[in-house]
């Protein structure tokens, strides 16, 4: 598939997400889609707060350098570290469609998925991967084209 | 090597797939024994869960031996005789620590579609889509399982293949839901659906000490599989007003837990039936609620509902009068299985829980089309048809 095409089905997909969650949701925006007008991302790790250092973080955050700022704090009920980050010179507002977020395709995927990553390696020691997994034919069509394309951008999008 | 692959909405095929391989530290490769169909793969099948592509490898309820490790695996040897929850979960997040292994924050590759289906992601599941992770299943010769360490259990020497298997998916199931509804001894437990996720769930009902069981479907060879290899009542609701049933049973309480076993296209001979398919045939509800909403009627003031059957997106007509009202707790879960699993082998090992029952139907692995077909049809009395790669 081509990158032009590609970009079509994601765009597709996003639309349609966007879309069914919005009759959910009976708003204009899907809820739950928009970026925190703070502009952090946040997950929780299950670590003590100790062993995610801002100085020294893990690789996938680590190779974002000066773009993002980060922040770490204890998470309470003994749930583990909250880890905080965001994009430096980041729009006020926006920061991409819900179905741009939705499908991987805004401004904050690569954070969004260096995140997820960065978890992971802490938690576990090493980011899970799926690819290849054995499959048969696949048949070339317009649905398979938009689930091809969200799936390849699915570990960067989401309501993270 | 051959595989069992979904090749479009109602068509299943046969054909040649390339083998698994390792890819990360704490995989294990398992050469697949046994490999059932589940109820649950019938919404793939008819198209219900919308994230399919056509040459995936279909199955999430197994047994095998393992033939390869990982350099991070610590637990498994070549050789062993395993088998291995449906669920792909780390057992390192919280949510696993907690014995919340379905919902765990790593085992999903793919967690934007979760997240942009319901808010957030949970853990993934073989051969059950890309929305959850996009895994190859176990309709195949070989399967790779990732976490090996967590989601790989040895079988007792004394437990054979065919009662294992189903400890990988069914079993474990029910357990979830018997469990978390928090059924106690003394406890009148119903459960809709007669199935082998039903029939797990009533079993488990009674071991956890529940002073009577009672499961509800309409198919005479399932509700007498349910008398006679799990020793609870039975219900046929085709000829029985259900909740009148239940409140006879149980002194006019209703019941104090109950667990719907059902999922997404129940059916009932009502016209509520012909409603719900009109509505998911014109996608203004994904899901049937049928039997959840016969559950909520019937449960006793105060009691739990579990929604254990397989539910995806939205419903119609739910009655959340009821729910309220009568101070209900709705739970729901996919399985837990990681928690569970040593506890039901042992049972199994002590003849406690049998389940050889449950498959009806055992065929070559190239009778793929034939044992779906079999299984959605119910043809010959089926319950589940197991295929078996090897042979």
């Amino acid at each position: 598939m081509s990158p032009g095409v590609a970009a079509r089905a994601a765009r597709a997909g996003g639309a349609l997400v966007g879309q069914v969650r919005s009759s959910l949701g009976g708003s204009s925006s899907p809820a739950g889609a928009s970026r925190p007008a703070s502009g952090w991302l946040a997950v929780t790790v299950l670590c003590e707060p100790g062993a995610l250092d801002p100085a020294a973080l893990p690789a996938p955050l680590a190779e974002l350098g000066d773009r993002i700022e980060v922040d770490v704090r204890p998470a309470p009920g003994d749930k583990g570290t909250e880890l905080y980050a965001r994009l430096r010179g980041r729009k006020a507002r926006g920061g991409g469609s819900a179905g741009s977020r939705l499908t991987g395709n805004d401004a904050e995927a690569e954070l969004r998925s260096a995140l997820r990553r960065a978890k992971q390696l802490v938690e576990v020691g090493e980011v899970l991967a799926v690819d290849p997994a054995p499959h048969g034919k696949r048949s070339a069509t317009p649905s398979g084209a938009v689930l091809e394309s969200w799936t390849k951008d699915a570990p960067a999008a989401g309501v993270l | 090597m051959r595989a069992v692959t979904w090749q479009g909405v109602n068509e299943i095929g046969v054909e040649d797939v390339p083998d698994p391989a390792i890819l990360n530290g704490h995989d294990i490769i398992v050469e697949v024994g046994l490999s059932a169909t589940c109820g649950s793969d019938l919404h793939l099948l008819g198209g219900y869960i919308p994230a399919m592509r056509a040459g995936d490898v279909l199955g999430h309820e197994f047994m095998g031996t393992v033939v390869e490790t990982g350099p991070a695996v610590t637990k498994h040897q070549m050789g062993d005789r395993v088998v291995v929850v449906s669920f792909t979960s780390c057992g390192q997040c919280w949510y696993c620590r907690q014995g919340l292994f379905s919902l765990c924050d790593n085992g999903n590759p793919n967690p934007g579609i979760t997240e942009a289906l319901w808010g957030q992601s949970i853990g993934g599941c073989y051969g059950y889509s890309h929305a959850m992770g996009g895994w190859a299943g176990s309709h195949a010769q070989y399967i790779r399982v990732p976490y090996a360490d967590q989601g790989a259990f040895a079988i007792p020497e004394n437990v054979s293949d065919q009662r294992a298997l189903f400890a990988s998916d069914a079993a474990p199931t029910g357990w979830t839901g018997a469990h978390q509804a928090g059924v106690q001894p003394g406890d009148v437990v119903a459960v809709w659906g007669a199935g082998g996720v039903g029939q797990m769930a009533a079993r488990a009902a009674m071991l956890m000490g529940a002073e009577r069981v009672v499961v509800i479907d309409r198919f005479d060879n399932r509700l007498e599989q349910v008398r006679t290899h799990i020793g609870a009542d039975t219900i046929d609701y085709e000829h029985s007003d259900v909740p009148a049933e239940l409140r006879e049973m149980s002194g006019g309480r209703g019941p104090d837990v109950c667990i719907e076993a059902v999922g997404m296209e129940a059916h009932s001979p009502g016209p509520q039936h012909v409603y719900d398919q009109v509505k998911q045939q014109m996608r203004l509800q994904t899901d049937r609620p049928t039997a959840v909403r016969e559950a909520i009627y019937s449960c006793r003031k105060g009691g739990t509902v579990f929604t254990l059957g397989v539910f995806g997106g939205v419903v119609d007509k739910f009655p959340l009068g009821a729910v309220m009202n009568k101070a209900l707790t709705l739970r729901g879960a996919q399985q837990h299985g990681h928690r569970y699993i040593p506890e039901i082998l042992d049972h199994m090992s002590r003849d406690e829980v049998r389940t050889e029952h449950l498959a009806t139907h055992v065929m070559s692995i190239e009778d793929g089309a034939k044992g779906y077909r079999m299984f959605k049809e119910k043809e010959d009395g089926c319950v589940r048809a197991v295929f078996v790669p090897g042979a």
